[in-house]
């Protein structure tokens, strides 16, 4: 009882910088962000209240088109991140042992130490119309002209699912390993063929990594700007863009800060429902990830 | 003529095991070992730990592929066969149950993978769950389970499939010592009721005695000895034996002459004892059990026996029905350990009571050293 005073100090001290980060950096300026989106131009440099930046979004179909083709290229660029991911991951935590099991790790974390805007540039070097792979091609035969690989949706799912590997990967290989290698010999050893022990043991063990990942990856995806913008190009279109568009390019800010509340209070909304599809809570997948 | 003797051996035997080795690099973890296991029999494979049983198990359930030899189940070679084909089904030692599902989707699991509809599945399982004694558990978690019941779900879950032979790997190991001992009893009759043929490892001597029907003592990779429980207990075949099953003073010495199977074993200190055994060198160690020993308050009492000593009570192990006198004898380097019987006029005896012990040649076993 008597260090109670001094715990509780301690206590506020400690969590200071969190809360200072949290508050400054977070929930300020999307109070001003929220405040700004409600603000309705009626006169130059005159403001009132309404919800008119909103409804531009309903009503003006570039914008919805544009989040829903945001939104359904995420859903599946987050599926395709698993479907790749998984394997590796299933092998990092099953069969890898050791040094190989740390060094496997590392070389996915590895292209991290770049910028994405370098990491970006690289892929752009690849798949230009004068890049790496449009010489190959010619080189062996396979076309006789410089074919452009970049500026179409391909190109910009191949850079989103490259850049949201490794958030599949940790959660996944962490979700993987803490199942019991006997229970899965019990999977075999009870008549499971391999899809039946990966359907029926191995998936339902690993289903709060595979949502803690895919949330990770899902909201990294849909916040991306750089990745569509630079191998998207004009084929781009990314929500993000109309933000950027609204705020930078035509000055409007009440506007991008009523689309920045859409998309954070979409993709919410679609995490939200991925999690009551899969069954999952919020609280199991956050201890995974 | 052949083929008929050939039908007629496929269905004597439920698991024939023929010079089966497993190496790990140039360490032999089951060496050249062979044994067949009968219909409706449980059989137990007692070893300590690091001896191969485990591995042996496993290759029996197809987990490991043995370097040479062959594992016969009814007659048919499992060699190349994976495990989730063959009719064997093991029982973990963590026992492994599905935690993603629940107790009736554990015991459906394996009637599914066949192809059993999800209702008739259920069914049987329920009514395999009601057998076990876990009527009404099917809905229950896992996770919500006590141990017992834990592992009566974990051979309710392999006997569903109606297996050849059940694998148990030392399925008692995490329970505490009451459950022990009540599981012990309740698997024996289990095994009895379904009539299915067991295979159990353990490194619990008690446990493979109490439940088998013959006893396969395994030790570094090989087997030192196969036989009843009583055929171990009271004629161990290697000193290893004669020391791993059940409680035993060991003494070792040198044979000063021997005829006919009784020998005479000089202790270090000079003190002649007589026992029986075939040794044909010098060197030996002999056996004899705590409770083969007599204890009398006199000489004159042990007048009959060959091996008479006197000595001073040196410690009192109360211990109920199992209580034990350690008895430091003249002439012994180690204090001799005899059973205490609580019903006898000596149960009252203190630590500092001169005492006088005795056995009898038989009682004795010398093996060479």
């Amino acid at each position: 009882m008597m260090t109670k005073p001094a715990q509780r100090l301690t206590f506020f001290l400690l969590l200071a910088p969190a809360i200072l980060w949290l508050g400054l950096l977070i929930v300020l300026p999307h109070v001003e962000i929220l405040i700004l989106s409600f603000s309705e131009r009626v006169a130059p440099r005159v403001y009132a209240f309404g919800v008119g930046n909103y409804l531009e979004f309903f009503t003006e179909p570039l914008y919805w088109r544009t989040f829903a083709r945001t939104a359904f290229m995420s859903i599946l660029v987050t599926a395709l991140t698993l479907v790749l991911a998984f394997p590796i991951a299933l092998y990092i935590a099953r069969v890898a042992q050791g040094r190989v099991k740390a060094m496997l790790l590392l070389l996915c974390l590895l292209p991290f130490w770049v910028s994405e805007l370098v990491r970006t540039l690289g892929w752009m070097m690849l798949l230009r119309e004068t890049g790496v792979i449009s010489y190959m091609l010619r080189a062996a035969g396979l076309a006789d002209q410089p074919v452009e690989l970049l500026y179409n949706d391909g190109a910009v799912i191949l850079g989103l699912v490259y850049g949201g590997l490794l958030f599949m990967i940790v959660p996944l290989a962490n979700a993987l390993e803490s199942l019991e290698p006997s229970v899965v010999e019990a999977g075999f050893d009870l008549g499971g063929s391999r899809w039946t022990v990966l359907r029926r043991i191995v998936i339902p063990h690993a289903m709060p990594g595979i949502v803690a990942g895919s949330i990770i990856v899902f909201m990294l995806t849909v916040g991306n700007f750089a990745t569509p913008v630079l191998l998207g190009g004009k084929n781009g279109l990314w929500f993000t863009e109309q933000i950027y568009a609204q705020f930078i390019t035509r000055f409007n800010w009440p506007q991008g800060a009523a689309f920045g509340m859409l998309l954070l209070l979409l993709s919410s909304a679609i995490v939200w429902l991925g999690l009551r599809l899969t069954g999952q809570s919020l609280g199991t997948t956050l201890k995974q990830a | 003529m052949t083929l008929c003797i050939g039908s007629v051996m496929a269905h004597s035997t439920d698991l024939d095991i023929v010079n089966v080795t497993k190496r790990f690099g140039s360490h032999a973890a089951v060496d050249e070992v062979t044994f067949s296991v009968a219909p409706g029999e449980f059989f137990s494979i007692l070893g300590p730990s690091g001896c191969g049983k485990t591995t042996l198990m496993r290759m029996i359930a197809g987990f490991e592929h043995p370097t040479s030899g062959d594992i016969r189940i009814r007659g048919q070679s499992m060699i190349g066969v994976p495990a989730n084909r063959r009719p064997v089904n093991m029982v973990f030692q963590s026992l492994a149950l599905f935690p993603m599902m629940s107790v009736g989707e554990n015991v459906a699991y394996g009637l599914m993978c066949r192809g059993m509809p999800r209702e008739d599945a259920e069914e049987r399982a329920s009514r395999m769950l009601e057998r076990v004694g876990l009527t009404g558990f099917g809905e229950r978690r896992v996770t919500a389970l006590s141990g017992g019941q834990r592992q009566r779900v974990a051979i309710a879950r392999c006997l569903v499939l109606e297996p050849t032979l059940v694998l148990l790997d030392e399925p008692l190991g995490a329970l505490d010592l009451k459950l022990r001992e009540h599981m012990k009893i309740e698997l024996k009759q289990l095994q009895g009721t379904f009539n299915t043929t067991f295979a159990y490892i353990t490194h619990d001597q008690s446990e493979a005695l109490v439940m088998s029907d013959r006893i396969a003592v395994m030790n570094q990779g090989r087997f030192e000895q196969v036989g009843s429980p009583r055929e171990l207990y009271h004629n161990p075949a290697t000193p290893f034996v004669a020391s791993f099953v059940g409680e035993t003073n060991r003494l070792q010495g040198e044979i000063m002459a021997s005829s006919d199977g009784t020998v005479a074993l000089q202790l270090p200190s000079g003190m002649v004892t007589r026992g029986t055994g075939r040794v044909p060198q010098k060197a030996a160690v002999a056996f004899v059990r705590p409770e083969s020993i007599a204890l009398a308050p006199s000489q004159p009492a042990l007048r009959d026996l060959p091996n008479r000593f006197e000595g001073r009570v040196s410690a009192v192990l109360f211990d109920g029905a199992n209580s034990s006198l350690l008895i430091e004898t003249l002439g012994f380097e180690q204090p001799v350990r005899a059973v205490l019987p609580q019903a006898g006029p000596l149960a009252g005896i203190e630590v500092g009571a001169p005492i006088h012990v005795g056995w009898t040649a038989d009682a004795m076993k010398v093996f060479a050293a």
